[in-house]
Protein backbone atom coordinates (compact mmCIF):
# COMPACT_ATOMS: atom_id res chain seq x y z
CA UNK A 1 0.00 0.00 0.00
CA UNK A 2 1.50 3.30 -1.03
CA UNK A 3 0.26 6.26 0.85
CA UNK A 4 0.45 9.39 -1.15
CA UNK A 5 2.48 11.96 0.68
CA UNK A 6 3.31 15.34 -0.84
CA UNK A 7 6.83 14.10 -1.52
CA UNK A 8 5.62 11.27 -3.69
CA UNK A 9 2.63 12.99 -5.09
CA UNK A 10 4.48 14.94 -7.71
CA UNK A 11 6.51 11.92 -8.72
CA UNK A 12 3.36 9.90 -9.09
CA UNK A 13 1.77 12.58 -11.17
CA UNK A 14 4.81 12.83 -13.37
CA UNK A 15 4.85 9.12 -13.85
CA UNK A 16 1.22 9.22 -14.76
CA UNK A 17 0.38 6.48 -12.34
CA UNK A 18 -3.28 7.22 -12.19
CA UNK A 19 -4.24 4.20 -10.16
CA UNK A 20 -2.40 5.35 -7.08
CA UNK A 21 -4.32 7.03 -4.35
CA UNK A 22 -4.94 10.21 -6.27
CA UNK A 23 -8.42 10.00 -5.02
CA UNK A 24 -9.72 13.49 -5.21
CA UNK A 25 -13.16 14.21 -4.03
CA UNK A 26 -13.62 16.82 -6.65
CA UNK A 27 -15.63 15.71 -9.60
CA UNK A 28 -15.60 18.82 -11.68
CA UNK A 29 -14.39 20.72 -8.67
CA UNK A 30 -10.96 22.16 -8.58
CA UNK A 31 -8.23 21.71 -6.04
CA UNK A 32 -7.76 24.51 -3.62
CA UNK A 33 -4.66 25.50 -1.80
CA UNK A 34 -6.26 25.74 1.58
CA UNK A 35 -4.51 24.41 4.63
CA UNK A 36 -3.27 21.31 2.86
CA UNK A 37 -0.82 20.51 5.61
CA UNK A 38 -3.60 19.79 8.08
CA UNK A 39 -4.13 16.09 8.66
CA UNK A 40 -7.57 14.75 9.37
CA UNK A 41 -7.39 11.19 10.59
CA UNK A 42 -10.10 8.57 10.63
CA UNK A 43 -9.27 5.56 12.75
CA UNK A 44 -10.63 2.19 11.72
CA UNK A 45 -11.10 0.10 14.82
CA UNK A 46 -13.49 -2.69 15.78
CA UNK A 47 -15.15 -2.59 12.37
CA UNK A 48 -16.04 1.09 12.60
CA UNK A 49 -14.87 4.42 11.21
CA UNK A 50 -14.06 6.90 13.96
CA UNK A 51 -15.13 9.64 13.77
CA UNK A 52 -18.09 8.42 11.80
CA UNK A 53 -18.64 11.91 10.42
CA UNK A 54 -15.72 14.20 9.73
CA UNK A 55 -15.93 17.81 8.59
CA UNK A 56 -12.97 19.19 6.65
CA UNK A 57 -12.18 22.15 4.45
CA UNK A 58 -11.69 21.81 0.75
CA UNK A 59 -8.06 21.14 0.00
CA UNK A 60 -7.32 19.36 3.26
CA UNK A 61 -6.05 15.82 3.37
CA UNK A 62 -7.95 13.00 5.00
CA UNK A 63 -6.18 9.83 6.11
CA UNK A 64 -7.76 6.55 7.19
CA UNK A 65 -5.67 4.11 9.18
CA UNK A 66 -6.69 0.52 9.85
CA UNK A 67 -6.08 -0.75 13.39
CA UNK A 68 -7.99 -4.01 12.97
CA UNK A 69 -6.57 -7.45 12.22
CA UNK A 70 -9.02 -7.55 9.37
CA UNK A 71 -8.67 -5.79 6.00
CA UNK A 72 -10.98 -2.88 5.30
CA UNK A 73 -11.61 -0.59 2.36
CA UNK A 74 -12.81 2.96 1.86
CA UNK A 75 -15.31 3.19 -0.98
CA UNK A 76 -17.47 6.16 -1.99
CA UNK A 77 -21.14 5.18 -2.05
CA UNK A 78 -21.76 7.40 -5.07
CA UNK A 79 -18.38 6.59 -6.61
CA UNK A 80 -17.33 10.19 -6.12
CA UNK A 81 -13.72 9.29 -5.44
CA UNK A 82 -11.43 6.44 -6.26
CA UNK A 83 -11.71 3.58 -3.80
CA UNK A 84 -8.86 2.36 -1.67
CA UNK A 85 -7.31 -1.02 -2.11
CA UNK A 86 -7.78 -3.41 0.83
CA UNK A 87 -5.98 -1.90 3.81
CA UNK A 88 -4.19 -4.45 5.95
CA UNK A 89 -3.37 -3.81 9.59
CA UNK A 90 -1.68 -0.40 10.11
CA UNK A 91 -2.02 0.58 6.48
CA UNK A 92 -3.25 4.02 5.52
CA UNK A 93 -5.22 5.61 2.74
CA UNK A 94 -5.18 9.32 2.01
CA UNK A 95 -7.34 11.53 -0.16
CA UNK A 96 -7.57 15.27 -0.62
CA UNK A 97 -10.92 16.93 -0.18
CA UNK A 98 -12.15 18.71 -3.27
CA UNK A 99 -15.49 20.34 -3.94
CA UNK A 100 -17.69 21.21 -0.95
CA UNK A 101 -20.42 18.70 -0.27
CA UNK A 102 -21.34 15.59 1.69
CA UNK A 103 -19.63 12.34 0.77
CA UNK A 104 -20.74 9.03 2.18
CA UNK A 105 -18.47 6.03 2.08
CA UNK A 106 -18.35 2.46 3.34
CA UNK A 107 -16.13 -0.60 3.62
CA UNK A 108 -16.90 -2.84 0.67
CA UNK A 109 -15.67 -5.87 2.63
CA UNK A 110 -17.88 -5.15 5.63
CA UNK A 111 -20.63 -2.94 4.27
CA UNK A 112 -22.14 -2.35 7.69
CA UNK A 113 -19.23 0.03 8.19
CA UNK A 114 -20.23 3.45 6.89
CA UNK A 115 -18.97 6.99 7.31
CA UNK A 116 -19.46 10.52 6.06
CA UNK A 117 -17.12 13.31 5.02
CA UNK A 118 -18.49 16.83 4.96
CA UNK A 119 -16.34 19.16 2.86
CA UNK A 120 -16.73 22.87 3.52
CA UNK A 121 -15.31 25.79 1.57
CA UNK B 1 -37.99 -16.24 12.12
CA UNK B 2 -35.66 -16.81 15.05
CA UNK B 3 -32.02 -15.95 14.60
CA UNK B 4 -30.91 -18.85 16.69
CA UNK B 5 -31.94 -22.20 17.96
CA UNK B 6 -34.07 -20.92 20.77
CA UNK B 7 -36.12 -23.89 21.84
CA UNK B 8 -35.16 -27.20 23.23
CA UNK B 9 -37.32 -29.27 20.93
CA UNK B 10 -35.55 -32.49 21.71
CA UNK B 11 -35.40 -31.94 25.44
CA UNK B 12 -31.72 -32.63 25.34
CA UNK B 13 -30.64 -29.54 27.19
CA UNK B 14 -29.40 -27.71 24.12
CA UNK B 15 -31.05 -24.33 24.12
CA UNK B 16 -29.63 -21.25 22.46
CA UNK B 17 -27.48 -20.18 25.37
CA UNK B 18 -26.13 -23.64 25.98
CA UNK B 19 -25.54 -24.10 22.32
CA UNK B 20 -23.55 -20.91 22.01
CA UNK B 21 -21.56 -21.79 25.09
CA UNK B 22 -20.56 -25.17 23.85
CA UNK B 23 -19.63 -24.03 20.39
CA UNK B 24 -16.05 -24.85 19.66
CA UNK B 25 -13.83 -24.32 16.71
CA UNK B 26 -11.21 -26.59 15.32
CA UNK B 27 -8.70 -26.64 12.51
CA UNK B 28 -10.54 -29.49 10.96
CA UNK B 29 -13.18 -30.10 8.38
CA UNK B 30 -16.56 -31.65 8.66
CA UNK B 31 -17.42 -34.86 6.94
CA UNK B 32 -20.81 -34.82 5.34
CA UNK B 33 -22.59 -37.99 4.46
CA UNK B 34 -25.75 -38.34 2.52
CA UNK B 35 -27.88 -41.33 3.11
CA UNK B 36 -31.39 -41.42 1.79
CA UNK B 37 -31.32 -37.68 1.23
CA UNK B 38 -30.56 -36.91 4.86
CA UNK B 39 -27.28 -35.28 5.70
CA UNK B 40 -25.24 -35.98 8.77
CA UNK B 41 -21.87 -34.62 9.74
CA UNK B 42 -19.02 -35.62 12.00
CA UNK B 43 -15.68 -33.99 12.50
CA UNK B 44 -12.61 -35.60 11.03
CA UNK B 45 -11.05 -35.79 14.44
CA UNK B 46 -13.94 -37.79 15.73
CA UNK B 47 -13.84 -40.16 12.80
CA UNK B 48 -10.11 -40.61 13.28
CA UNK B 49 -10.60 -41.20 16.97
CA UNK B 50 -13.35 -43.73 16.46
CA UNK B 51 -11.20 -45.50 13.92
CA UNK B 52 -14.29 -46.57 12.07
CA UNK B 53 -15.37 -46.22 8.54
CA UNK B 54 -18.31 -44.38 7.08
CA UNK B 55 -21.82 -45.62 7.83
CA UNK B 56 -22.64 -48.59 5.68
CA UNK B 57 -25.67 -47.00 4.12
CA UNK B 58 -23.74 -43.97 2.94
CA UNK B 59 -24.46 -43.11 -0.63
CA UNK B 60 -22.15 -40.16 -0.85
CA UNK B 61 -19.71 -38.41 1.40
CA UNK B 62 -18.00 -35.11 0.97
CA UNK B 63 -16.10 -32.76 3.13
CA UNK B 64 -16.52 -29.08 3.88
CA UNK B 65 -13.52 -26.94 4.76
CA UNK B 66 -13.67 -23.20 5.11
CA UNK B 67 -11.93 -19.94 5.86
CA UNK B 68 -8.30 -20.95 5.48
CA UNK B 69 -7.24 -17.27 5.36
CA UNK B 70 -3.80 -18.10 3.96
CA UNK B 71 -1.62 -15.05 4.56
CA UNK B 72 -3.08 -14.20 7.97
CA UNK B 73 -0.29 -13.99 10.54
CA UNK B 74 -1.71 -12.12 13.49
CA UNK B 75 -2.00 -13.12 17.12
CA UNK B 76 -5.09 -15.28 16.71
CA UNK B 77 -3.03 -17.79 14.69
CA UNK B 78 0.43 -16.99 13.40
CA UNK B 79 0.63 -20.07 11.21
CA UNK B 80 -2.61 -20.61 9.37
CA UNK B 81 -0.81 -22.57 6.66
CA UNK B 82 0.14 -25.15 9.26
CA UNK B 83 -3.40 -25.54 10.58
CA UNK B 84 -4.64 -25.85 7.03
CA UNK B 85 -2.08 -28.63 6.52
CA UNK B 86 -3.31 -30.36 9.65
CA UNK B 87 -6.85 -30.26 8.30
CA UNK B 88 -5.67 -31.89 5.07
CA UNK B 89 -3.71 -34.50 7.02
CA UNK B 90 -6.92 -35.41 8.79
CA UNK B 91 -8.67 -35.84 5.47
CA UNK B 92 -5.85 -38.01 4.17
CA UNK B 93 -6.04 -40.17 7.28
CA UNK B 94 -9.68 -41.00 6.77
CA UNK B 95 -10.25 -44.71 6.24
CA UNK B 96 -12.76 -43.97 3.52
CA UNK B 97 -11.80 -40.81 1.66
CA UNK B 98 -14.52 -38.31 0.80
CA UNK B 99 -15.66 -38.10 -2.79
CA UNK B 100 -14.77 -34.43 -2.97
CA UNK B 101 -14.19 -31.30 -0.94
CA UNK B 102 -16.16 -28.10 -0.77
CA UNK B 103 -14.32 -24.96 0.27
CA UNK B 104 -16.75 -22.30 1.43
CA UNK B 105 -14.53 -19.29 0.88
CA UNK B 106 -11.86 -17.03 2.31
CA UNK B 107 -9.12 -19.14 0.81
CA UNK B 108 -6.80 -16.18 1.42
CA UNK B 109 -6.55 -13.24 3.77
CA UNK B 110 -5.82 -10.48 1.24
CA UNK B 111 -6.48 -11.97 -2.23
CA UNK B 112 -2.75 -11.89 -2.99
CA UNK B 113 -1.56 -14.19 -5.78
CA UNK B 114 1.17 -15.57 -3.53
CA UNK B 115 -1.45 -16.45 -0.92
CA UNK B 116 -3.49 -18.34 -3.50
CA UNK B 117 -0.25 -20.03 -4.63
CA UNK B 118 0.53 -21.17 -1.10
CA UNK B 119 -2.98 -22.54 -0.70
CA UNK B 120 -2.74 -24.48 -3.94
CA UNK B 121 0.68 -25.82 -3.05
CA UNK B 122 -0.53 -27.14 0.29
CA UNK B 123 -3.74 -28.48 -1.21
CA UNK B 124 -1.67 -30.71 -3.49
CA UNK B 125 -0.94 -32.89 -0.47
CA UNK B 126 -4.63 -33.78 -0.23
CA UNK B 127 -5.43 -37.21 -1.62
CA UNK B 128 -8.93 -36.07 -2.49
CA UNK B 129 -8.45 -34.12 -5.67
CA UNK B 130 -11.91 -32.82 -6.53
CA UNK B 131 -12.53 -29.50 -4.80
CA UNK B 132 -15.44 -27.14 -5.38
CA UNK B 133 -15.08 -23.53 -4.36
CA UNK B 134 -17.17 -20.48 -3.63
CA UNK B 135 -15.42 -17.18 -2.89
CA UNK B 136 -15.26 -15.33 0.39
CA UNK B 137 -14.98 -11.56 0.55
CA UNK B 138 -11.27 -11.98 1.29
CA UNK B 139 -10.78 -13.68 -2.08
CA UNK B 140 -12.21 -10.85 -4.18
CA UNK B 141 -10.76 -7.80 -2.43
CA UNK B 142 -9.24 -5.77 -5.22
CA UNK B 143 -10.28 -7.23 -8.57
CA UNK B 144 -13.91 -8.20 -8.10
CA UNK B 145 -12.95 -11.86 -8.07
CA UNK B 146 -11.31 -12.08 -11.50
CA UNK B 147 -8.21 -13.92 -10.26
CA UNK B 148 -10.33 -16.29 -8.16
CA UNK B 149 -12.65 -17.14 -11.05
CA UNK B 150 -9.78 -17.83 -13.43
CA UNK B 151 -8.15 -20.24 -11.04
CA UNK B 152 -10.88 -22.00 -9.09
CA UNK B 153 -13.77 -22.58 -11.46
CA UNK B 154 -12.04 -24.68 -14.09
CA UNK B 155 -13.94 -27.87 -13.33
CA UNK B 156 -17.43 -26.34 -13.30
CA UNK B 157 -19.68 -24.53 -15.72
CA UNK B 158 -19.76 -21.25 -13.87
CA UNK B 159 -22.15 -18.46 -14.76
CA UNK B 160 -22.15 -14.75 -14.00
CA UNK B 161 -19.83 -13.86 -11.13
CA UNK B 162 -19.00 -17.52 -10.58
CA UNK B 163 -22.10 -19.41 -9.45
CA UNK B 164 -22.76 -22.94 -10.67
CA UNK B 165 -24.44 -26.24 -9.97
CA UNK B 166 -23.61 -29.91 -10.43
CA UNK B 167 -25.03 -33.32 -9.62
CA UNK B 168 -23.44 -36.11 -7.64
CA UNK B 169 -25.16 -39.39 -6.85
CA UNK B 170 -28.58 -37.91 -7.30
CA UNK B 171 -27.86 -34.89 -5.13
CA UNK B 172 -28.03 -31.43 -6.69
CA UNK B 173 -25.28 -29.08 -5.48
CA UNK B 174 -25.50 -25.32 -5.93
CA UNK B 175 -22.53 -23.01 -5.33
CA UNK B 176 -23.58 -19.39 -4.83
CA UNK B 177 -21.64 -16.12 -4.68
CA UNK B 178 -22.79 -13.61 -2.06
CA UNK B 179 -19.67 -11.52 -1.48
CA UNK B 180 -19.67 -9.22 -4.50
CA UNK B 181 -21.19 -5.80 -5.15
CA UNK B 182 -22.09 -5.38 -1.51
CA UNK B 183 -24.12 -2.27 -0.78
CA UNK B 184 -23.33 0.34 1.88
CA UNK B 185 -25.00 -0.57 5.15
CA UNK B 186 -26.07 -3.95 3.82
CA UNK B 187 -25.33 -7.65 4.17
CA UNK B 188 -24.15 -10.36 1.84
CA UNK B 189 -25.96 -10.26 -1.47
CA UNK B 190 -26.82 -12.66 -4.28
CA UNK B 191 -28.32 -10.18 -6.76
CA UNK B 192 -31.08 -10.47 -9.34
CA UNK B 193 -29.06 -12.16 -12.05
CA UNK B 194 -27.96 -14.98 -9.78
CA UNK B 195 -31.43 -15.40 -8.28
CA UNK B 196 -32.98 -15.68 -11.73
CA UNK B 197 -30.39 -18.27 -12.63
CA UNK B 198 -31.16 -20.20 -9.45
CA UNK B 199 -34.89 -20.22 -10.14
CA UNK B 200 -34.26 -21.65 -13.61
CA UNK B 201 -31.61 -24.07 -12.34
CA UNK B 202 -33.97 -25.91 -9.98
CA UNK B 203 -37.19 -25.49 -11.96
CA UNK B 204 -37.17 -28.92 -13.58
CA UNK B 205 -35.86 -30.90 -10.64
CA UNK B 206 -38.07 -33.36 -8.82
CA UNK B 207 -39.10 -32.20 -5.34
CA UNK B 208 -37.52 -35.35 -3.95
CA UNK B 209 -34.06 -34.35 -5.19
CA UNK B 210 -31.82 -33.61 -2.20
CA UNK B 211 -30.43 -30.09 -2.53
CA UNK B 212 -27.16 -28.82 -1.10
CA UNK B 213 -26.52 -25.09 -1.33
CA UNK B 214 -23.14 -23.69 -0.39
CA UNK B 215 -22.01 -20.08 -0.15
CA UNK B 216 -19.60 -18.11 2.00
CA UNK B 217 -21.75 -15.72 4.03
CA UNK B 218 -24.62 -17.41 5.88
CA UNK B 219 -27.87 -17.51 3.93
CA UNK B 220 -29.83 -16.91 7.12
CA UNK B 221 -29.84 -14.04 9.57
CA UNK B 222 -27.20 -15.27 12.00
CA UNK B 223 -26.38 -11.79 13.33
CA UNK B 224 -27.13 -8.94 10.94
CA UNK B 225 -25.54 -6.41 13.30
CA UNK B 226 -22.21 -7.92 12.32
CA UNK B 227 -23.18 -8.39 8.71
CA UNK B 228 -23.70 -12.11 9.23
CA UNK B 229 -26.52 -12.69 6.82
CA UNK B 230 -27.53 -12.27 3.17
CA UNK B 231 -30.05 -9.59 2.27
CA UNK B 232 -31.86 -11.48 -0.50
CA UNK B 233 -31.48 -15.05 0.76
CA UNK B 234 -35.21 -15.34 1.46
CA UNK B 235 -35.89 -15.15 -2.26
CA UNK B 236 -33.35 -17.87 -2.93
CA UNK B 237 -34.87 -20.09 -0.27
CA UNK B 238 -38.30 -19.45 -1.74
CA UNK B 239 -37.20 -21.24 -4.90
CA UNK B 240 -36.15 -24.22 -2.79
CA UNK B 241 -39.23 -24.44 -0.60
CA UNK B 242 -40.85 -27.29 -2.48
CA UNK B 243 -37.88 -29.62 -2.01
CA UNK B 244 -38.01 -32.23 0.70
CA UNK B 245 -34.38 -31.89 1.76
CA UNK B 246 -32.36 -28.71 1.52
CA UNK B 247 -29.04 -28.29 3.26
CA UNK B 248 -27.31 -24.91 3.32
CA UNK B 249 -23.59 -24.90 4.09
CA UNK B 250 -21.82 -21.64 4.87
CA UNK B 251 -18.55 -20.36 6.33
CA UNK B 252 -17.57 -16.78 7.18
CA UNK B 253 -18.30 -16.79 10.92
CA UNK B 254 -15.62 -19.33 11.96
CA UNK B 255 -17.83 -21.30 14.29
CA UNK B 256 -20.52 -23.91 14.15
CA UNK B 257 -24.06 -22.63 14.19
CA UNK B 258 -27.11 -24.45 12.98
CA UNK B 259 -30.75 -23.92 12.44
CA UNK B 260 -33.47 -26.10 11.02
CA UNK B 261 -36.45 -24.45 9.45
CA UNK B 262 -38.99 -26.67 7.77
CA UNK B 263 -37.11 -28.85 5.32
CA UNK B 264 -34.08 -26.57 5.34
CA UNK B 265 -31.05 -27.20 7.49
CA UNK B 266 -28.59 -24.31 7.84
CA UNK B 267 -25.08 -24.97 9.00
CA UNK B 268 -21.97 -22.81 9.33
CA UNK B 269 -18.53 -24.40 9.43
CA UNK B 270 -15.46 -23.87 11.50
CA UNK B 271 -12.40 -22.15 10.09
CA UNK B 272 -9.04 -23.82 9.64
CA UNK B 273 -7.39 -20.52 10.58
CA UNK B 274 -8.75 -18.79 13.67
CA UNK B 275 -11.91 -18.53 15.76
CA UNK B 276 -14.29 -15.62 15.79
CA UNK B 277 -16.47 -14.59 18.72
CA UNK B 278 -19.99 -15.85 19.20
CA UNK B 279 -22.56 -13.33 17.94
CA UNK B 280 -22.65 -10.18 20.01
CA UNK B 281 -20.08 -11.34 22.57
CA UNK B 282 -17.29 -8.95 21.51
CA UNK B 283 -17.00 -5.36 20.27
CA UNK B 284 -16.51 -6.66 16.73
CA UNK B 285 -16.41 -9.94 14.82
CA UNK B 286 -12.62 -9.75 14.30
CA UNK B 287 -10.26 -12.69 14.85
CA UNK B 288 -10.51 -13.98 18.41
CA UNK B 289 -7.21 -14.04 20.27
CA UNK B 290 -6.73 -16.79 22.81
CA UNK B 291 -3.60 -18.01 24.62
CA UNK B 292 -1.75 -20.82 22.85
CA UNK B 293 -2.67 -23.38 25.47
CA UNK B 294 -6.29 -22.38 25.22
CA UNK B 295 -6.14 -22.51 21.47
CA UNK B 296 -5.18 -26.18 21.67
CA UNK B 297 -8.09 -26.84 23.95
CA UNK B 298 -10.33 -25.17 21.39
CA UNK B 299 -9.15 -27.53 18.68
CA UNK B 300 -12.21 -29.57 19.15
CA UNK B 301 -14.68 -32.00 17.82
CA UNK B 302 -18.12 -31.16 16.67
CA UNK B 303 -20.40 -34.04 15.99
CA UNK B 304 -23.58 -33.02 14.23
CA UNK B 305 -26.44 -35.32 13.36
CA UNK B 306 -29.39 -34.45 11.23
CA UNK B 307 -32.41 -36.69 11.35
CA UNK B 308 -35.34 -36.32 9.07
CA UNK B 309 -38.58 -35.41 10.78
CA UNK B 310 -36.95 -33.88 13.83
CA UNK B 311 -36.97 -30.19 14.41
CA UNK B 312 -33.89 -29.97 16.55
CA UNK B 313 -30.36 -31.13 16.07
CA UNK B 314 -27.88 -33.04 18.16
CA UNK B 315 -24.60 -31.25 18.67
CA UNK B 316 -21.83 -32.66 20.80
CA UNK B 317 -18.62 -30.71 21.21
CA UNK B 318 -15.46 -31.92 22.86
CA UNK B 319 -11.86 -30.73 22.73
CA UNK B 320 -8.51 -32.39 22.20
CA UNK B 321 -6.77 -31.42 25.41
Amino acid sequence: MITLTPKYKMAALLCGIAFLNLSLFALGGEMKNADSSKQNRIEIKDFAFNPKTLTVKSGEKITWINHDDEPHTVVSVEKQFKKSTALDTDQEFTVTAGAPGTYTYFCSVHPKMTGTIVVEK
Amino acid sequence: MPDYISHDHEHDGIDRRGFLQCMAWAGTGLLWTISGGVLASRTLAEIGKAGGSLPAATDLSFLQISDSHIGFSKEANKDVTETFKIALDRINAMPTPPSFLIHTGDITQLSKPEEFDTFDQVLKSCKTKDVFFVPGEHDVLNDGGKFYRERYLKSVEAKGAGWYSFNKNGVHFIGLVNVLNLQAGGLGQLGDEQLEWLEADVKDLSASTPIVVFAHIPLWAVYPQWGWGTSDSERALGYLKRFGSVTVLNGHIHQVLQKIEGNVTFHTAMSTAFPQPAPGTAPSPGPMKVPAEQLRSLLGLTNVQYKQGKTALAVVDSNLS
